[in-house]
């Protein structure tokens, strides 16, 4: 017996919790106690039997009467087991129902026949085609509503149709059904003669798997190495594409080493051969180094790349900031990766391209994604599971992002480092100090400035070769193209953090002085440079204290709404965990903490 | 590929998923046959290795007899490291579902045990054998399904699972429950035992036992520890078991299926559901949700 993964999409009002309630209970898949409890709930609310109470499981939703999240749900006939993605349709719900065709083979989309196609169903139909579902069914619902009425229904199926063949959705299959007498979903209805298709569960037990993964060529990921001794090492794992035999020639990536499938090992006995979604322990032919994460693969061979263009679905609360730095997980391996400004936002509902700078929660929209090290991929289109990434936020751990690799960015091979022979170490011994940044970051107003000025005036006293990078001078040049945005402000610490990695290569001390409210930017500004060559100062100064002196009359102004995005008004300020140096300005003087600031960089052999 | 392969091969995958992303992963044993797929797919995930990670059970001294003589039994076979954990406080205080009520029973033996024997040895990941089909806050469950250091659970703010990619970071504390089995139903669960002959419990099976009807249940008098009430005699019955846990809270169904094929044949003609014969799903509405954020497995 085959197995069949589909979501239902649709929404609350479409009657979408009756329909599986009805494919439940007409396939008989529920039992006593269960009916008992659901005909108790609907006379609580003055129905006979509401179906759709079978399906709404948390408390929370049961209270305000939606879904809220994606359930599954599992039901078996005579010719099929199936397992049911059950995904909310409203708009804000975007993630669930990528979540749910991530792993679904088939889509039922439902709507109410009494209002056609409307925004929401070329929506879930986009995010449909966008995750490669290629069969569909449209399940026409409510169809009693509409006196049964054939016109309507064809007016709605043909009109699906044209749309659905214009996104690129091969198969598509158009339903007239009552969820709610049970008309075409499970048995057919003597209500209307005049449909020759198929009932909804027919469909699902009859549509054809495709298995082009089988035809396409071989892959599979290293999740765990088997060594149980000296004489076993086994690479285990799934295959996600093609198949493999003991025999075949295989290549190891990242790094293309050839070899030789010398057995195909599980629990009950070696294997002649092991097909797509099957888990098995390859032994290979040569002792290579093969560890978690790498790739085997054997025909057209997969794409190492350090970069990637992607269709992005962004899941997290806090909008996708490019530039800064987050995690990939793909196939098994994690790297840290980071995001361009989006080429586009696309509009699910129209499919139009629009500009935009960055992506909210739930937006979709195509990005240039780098990775920091090279990475196997294959495009989307051509292996789910190697052209699939999940984007995760490193503070949070969160899983804020979805993406699907359109084609490899093949930057890093025309791009090369070039060699320099006078190197910074040269430049440190000619300057007779070390280079380094130091950094500080605080509110607006909180003394950053005239306490980076004082121990850059003594450094430079001292013989020290310094330089001051000054938000507010920068933002008069190389940012002056860049506001007040979540996004312009990673921006503008990224330019800032690189400049300043620049001029510690060539030597220097470089004094930052920027209110860098997010962490993550300034931890990317670390990145840039050597351990120990970074330096964080924190200008900690209350924001009442801050605003009390406000010598240039901007949170006065914020106050008043004339500046939006101020930080500690209405944009965040994130203090840093653990900075080299804390300044409490209200304690120290000005003076004072520039003492601190050299003390500190003298400890950590700077001068 | 047969749907049951799919559900073994996508448990193998989510076994050495976990393995390969925690530092010290358990396995939850709850000795039930739910627990016995779950281990049969751990030895196959590692073979020729032996899973990687010790069983823990978190016993209450409310078990039945005879799953405590399998517990040992299997693991003595299969040379296994198991843990067994009781809660000390419950021990000293002799905690029972009589005296203390049912909730109370299982919070404090299940719910604070497995918070106990977690921390005690700094468990991050521990497989459990919990299905999406067995209750309708399961449903929504992750596979990876985070617990806060506190070890309480958050529905509304789980994190997308696409794919095959499951996201297993998590903050030093912080730690996973890892459910392999959340795709399979309770008769996969039975035809996977009949394919694989998975050693299962014999109380699954029809027998004659001793039985009183308490409650509108079944309860079998497992020793001498069960009070009887007035006008009770126990008396021999054949029933059997759908899930095992405490014996007084544990309702049987009469039954003469004595082997897997008769109780496949009865789950597909099946009129409860298997949870049914818990007392501790009943005691109020939505209880299972309620359990759950509050640690319980």
């Amino acid at each position: 017996m085959s197995l069949l993964r589909f979501i239902t999409c649709g929404s609350v009002d479409d009657g979408k919790s009756t329909l599986i309630g009805r494919l439940l209970y007409d396939t008989r898949q529920l039992h006593a106690d269960q009916l008992a409890a659901v005909e108790a709930d609907s006379r609580r609310r003055g129905s006979d039997l509401d179906l759709s109470l079978l399906v709404d499981g948390l408390l929370a939703e049961r209270e305000q009467g939606i879904t809220i999240d994606v359930a599954y749900r599992y039901f078996a006939t005579e010719a099929r087991t199936f397992i049911v993605a059950d995904t909310p349709g409203h708009e804000q719900y975007t993630r669930n129902m990528v979540t749910g065709a991530s792993t679904a083979d088939a889509a039922v989309i439902l709507l109410d026949a009494r209002r056609g196609v409307l925004r929401q169903t070329r929506r879930h139909s986009h995010v449909v085609a966008l995750l490669g579902i290629r069969r569909v069914v449209l399940a026409v619902n409510k169809i009693d509503l509409v006196g049964y009425d054939q016109k309507t229904f064809e007016a709605i199926a043909e009109e699906y149709r044209e749309f659905a063949a214009g996104i690129g959705i091969a198969e598509v299959e158009c339903v007239p059904v009552s969820a709610l007498d049970g008309s075409n979903v499970v048995a057919r209805s003597p209500r209307m003669p005049w449909y020759d298709g198929p009932t909804m569960l027919g469909w699902l037990e009859g549509v054809a798997v495709e298995d082009d993964r089988r035809s396409g060529p071989f892959r599979l990921v290293v999740q765990w190495v088997n060594r149980p001794g000296p004489d076993f090492r086994g690479a285990a794992g799934m295959v996600l594409g093609g198949t493999v035999r003991p025999g075949d020639a295989v290549r190891v990536f990242p790094g293309e080493r050839e070899t030789t499938v010398a057995r195909l090992v599980t629990f009950d006995g070696d294997l002649a051969e092991a097909g797509p979604g099957e888990s098995v322990t390859v032994v290979l032919a040569d002792d290579l180094d093969v560890g978690r994460g790498a790739v085997l693969a054997a025909g057209d061979p997969p794409a190492v790349a350090d970069a990637c263009q992607a269709d992005l679905i962004w899941m997290g609360e806090q909008e996708m900031l490019p530039g800064r730095r987050y995690l990939a997980k793909i196939g098994a391996r994690t790297v840290g990766i980071s995001m361009d400004t989006p080429r586009h936002r696309l509009d699910v509902d129209t499919g139009a391209q629009l500009a935009a700078k960055t992506l909210g929660l739930n937006e979709i929209g195509l990005v240039n994604v780098h990775f920091d090290q090279p990475v196997a991929l294959d495009p989307y289109r051509a292996n789910r599971n190697l052209g699939g990434f999940i984007v995760i936020d490193r503070m949070s751990n969160a899983t804020v992002g979805a993406g699907l690799v359109r084609f490899p960015l093949r930057r890093a091979s025309n791009l090369r480092w070039q060699e320099l022979s006078v190197d910074q170490a040269g430049r440190e011994r000619l300057n007779g100090h070390r280079g380094c940044v130091v950094w500080f970051t605080g509110l607006s107003a909180s003394g950053k400035s005239t306490i980076a000025n004082l121990v850059e005036s003594r450094l430079h006293g001292e013989g020290r070769h310094t330089f001051l990078l000054d938000g507010d001078n920068v933002r008069h040049g190389l940012n002056k193209d860049l506001g007040f945005t979540d996004a312009d402000r990673v921006e503008n610490v990224r330019r800032v953090g690189e400049v300043a990695g620049l001029m510690v290569r060539a030597g220097l001390i470089v004094l930052v002085s920027f209110i860098s409210p997010f962490r993550a930017e300034r931890a990317l500004a670390r990145g840039i440079v050597g351990a120990g060559e970074f330096c964080e100062v924190h200008v900690d100064t209350p924001l009442a204290v801050a605003e009390e002196r406000d010598p240039k009359g901007l949170y006065a102004k914020a106050r008043r709404g004339e500046l939006p995005n101020f930080t500690g008004i209405d944009s965040p300020y994130e203090p840093p965990d653990s900075p080299e140096v804390r300044l409490d300005t209200t304690a120290l003087s000005a003076g004072e903490a520039a003492d601190a600031v050299l003390s500190r960089l003298r400890e950590l052999g700077v001068c | 590929m047969t749907h049951l392969d799919w559900l073994e091969s996508e448990g193998i995958d989510i076994m050495r998923e976990a393995v390969a992303e925690s530092d010290r992963p358990v396995l939850l044993y709850s000795i039930g046959k739910d627990s016995s797929v779950l281990l049969h797919l751990a030895r196959k995930a590692f073979y020729p290795s032996r899973p990687p990670f010790p069983l823990l059970h978190v016993d209450t001294t409310w078990k039945f007899q005879e799953m405590i003589a399998f517990r040992d039994r299997t693991v003595a076979e299969l040379g296994l490291e198991l843990v067994v954990h009781h809660n000390p406080e419950c021990v000293a205080l002799g905690v029972n579902p009589f005296e203390h009520g049912s909730a109370t029973h299982t919070d404090m033996w299940k719910t604070q045990g497995l918070r106990q024997a977690l921390d005690e040895r700094r468990f991050d990941l521990a497989f459990g054998g919990a299905r999406r089909d067995e209750e309708a806050s399961r449903a929504k469950e992750r596979v990876f399904s985070f617990r806060t250091a506190d070890h309480r659970w958050e529905p509304r703010d789980q994190r997308p699972e696409l794919w095959r990619l499951y996201n297993a970071r998590k903050a030093p504390g912080e730690s996973i429950r890892v459910f392999p089995l959340s795709n399979w139903t309770e008769l996969d669960i039975w035809q996977y035992i009949e394919r694989e002959r998975i050693p299962v419990v014999p109380l699954y099976f029809a027998a004659e036992r001793p039985v009183v009807e308490r409650d509108g249940a079944l309860i079998m008098v497992d020793d001498d520890r069960l009070p009887l009430r007035p006008g009770e005699r126990p008396e021999y019955r054949m029933v059997r078991f759908r899930t095992l846990g405490c014996y007084p809270l544990t309702g049987a169904v009469p039954s003469t299926a004595t082997t897997v094929r008769e109780v496949i044949e009865e789950t597909v003609a099946a009129t409860t559901s298997e949870r049914q014969g818990r007392v501790i799903d009943r005691d109020q509405s939505g209880s299972m949700e309620r359990k759950k954020r509050e640690g319980y497995f």
